[in-house]
């Protein structure tokens, strides 16, 4: 079943987001206005990444990043247009001209480069295959955490925001969710106070006034904390889910189960 | 003669007015009005303005109550009226419309501030072809793996049924643990 939709409704760090916490593989591809992207995943990370008409070969790639001169490059074009860039790659260290390292630094760099760019479409259909994988291509895999943190950091619509967390009288708790690793992901000051007063115990509004915030702050890196899959809210320890009393026409524990079992009947008869 | 209520809410044209007329015995008591909103006219003729009404008897000293709530978010001062003294509620989201996903959250978001009842997630329009697969809804609308999350046609009356009894199932829960 689909997986798409328009970058109006649905932002590209919720798309990552939604990577993220599916662990999927596959290919997101974006037709942005002028340029189409495509962004691949294996198992939730960053594998792949290439936008508009540019070339996303490894040569191309290292020549941006500054790894290969001009010469190096044209002459690889000229010579090696044949091998793939799993078979340059290994052509390069072996040569001694570059290490491993290199050929993944600059391969993430370039990724997330593009993924960044990403960030700035507003408009654009996009649709998630499903293990679709770039064959020919060098996959790297990186966490997606510290990029989600980045795009959720350029949200600043007030409005957007309230719609995300529309009350800040919920708490908030550290997701459990394997893989989830506060260690992991680069935040910044203002995140790490927020992140050392999460608890179920304090309100989102409790931890705003104590941290000096004001509402649009708070709700900014609490997002972002959300989107990169780190914190969900939850309901303020003490206020756990209540039958209130004006629920039930009687105060009777027993009487209240027997109303449910009666419409539990009621409703399996039909 | 007893009465409890339960309330259906969602964005607009998710099928809350649908669900509620699968169910409930009498017609649908619904409050719409004719859309003159130009994008929103492209998805339904007419809205609900106050709200769903529909009943279901369960016996002669029993009668549940359904209410909808109405999706427009311009209504929303009429949610928490509504909400007041519910058993629960049903959040209605269409899968096949993720444009409504950000303000479904929303809807989820304000309901769990201010009513703490027990809920389950509806993910209408199953049925269709460009329907999200649920657990890509359950991680676009970030609901913890506990809750109910499940697949509906709310003009089919036996997925209308599993959808309630999966509500009243979790009631009964929370009131085996002493909620």
């Amino acid at each position: 079943m689909a997986l798409n939709g328009n970058l109006r409704d649905f932002t590209v760090t919720q798309l990552l987001n939604l990577v993220n916490l599916a662990s999927k593989t596959g290919t997101l591809v974006v037709e942005g206005p002028n340029e189409r992207a495509e962004v691949s995943f294996r198992g939730g990370k960053l594998a792949y990444a290439m936008i508009g008409r540019e070339n996303g070969s490894l040569a191309s790639i290292l020549h941006k990043g500054k790894k290969l001169s001009a010469n190096q490059y044209r002459s690889i074009q000229k010579r090696a247009g044949h091998v793939t860039d799993k078979e340059l790659g290994l052509l390069l260290i072996n040569a001694g001209y570059l290490s491993q390292e290199d050929i993944l630094g600059a391969l993430q760099s370039n990724f997330m480069g593009v993924v960044r760019q990403l960030f700035t479409w507003v408009e654009g259909f996009f649709r998630f295959e499903n293990d679709k994988l770039p064959e020919d291509r060098i996959n790297v895999r990186l966490d997606l955490e510290n990029l989600i943190i980045e795009g959720s950091r350029q949200l600043r619509e007030w409005e957007q925001l309230q719609d995300e967390i529309p009350s800040l009288e919920m708490a908030l708790k550290f997701a459990d969710r394997p893989g989830a690793n506060l260690k992991n992901v680069n935040l910044s000051v203002e995140e790490w106070r927020v992140v050392s007063y999460i608890t179920p115990k304090n309100k989102m509004s409790q931890i705003a006034k104590t941290t000096k915030m004001d509402d649009l702050e708070i709700r900014r890196i609490v997002y972002g904390l959300i989107q990169a899959g780190l914190v969900e809210i939850t309901r303020p320890e003490g206020a756990k889910p209540k039958l209130a009393q004006d629920m039930f026409p009687t105060q009777d524990k027993q009487e209240q189960k027997n109303l449910v079992n009666r419409l539990i009947n009621r409703i399996s008869g039909f | 003669m007893q009465t409890v209520k339960m309330v259906v809410t969602g964005p607009f044209s998710s099928g809350k007015t649908q669900f509620i007329g699968s169910v409930s015995e009498i017609d649908v008591v619904a409050t719409e009005r004719k859309i003159t909103a130009e994008g929103e006219k492209d998805v339904k003729d007419a809205t609900t303005v106050a709200m769903d009404f529909g009943r279901i008897t369960v016996d002669e000293d029993l009668v549940l109550y359904l209410f909808g709530t109405p999706g427009q978010k311009r209504f929303d001062f009429m949610w928490e009226i509504l909400s007041e003294g519910m058993l629960g509620f049903i959040v209605m989201i269409d899968s096949a419309r993720p444009e409504t996903f950000r303000e479904a959250r929303s809807i989820l978001e304000t309901f769990r501030a201010y009513a703490p009842t027990p809920y389950v997630v509806a993910a209408n329009k199953q049925d269709v072809d460009d329907a999200w697969e649920i657990e890509d809804m359950r991680n676009a609308l970030r609901l913890d793996s506990s809750i109910k999350l499940l697949p509906c046609v709310a003009t089919d009356l036996k997925s209308v049924k599993s959808v309630l009894l999966e509500l009243l199932y979790s009631i009964l829960a929370e009131m085996e643990t002493g909620g």
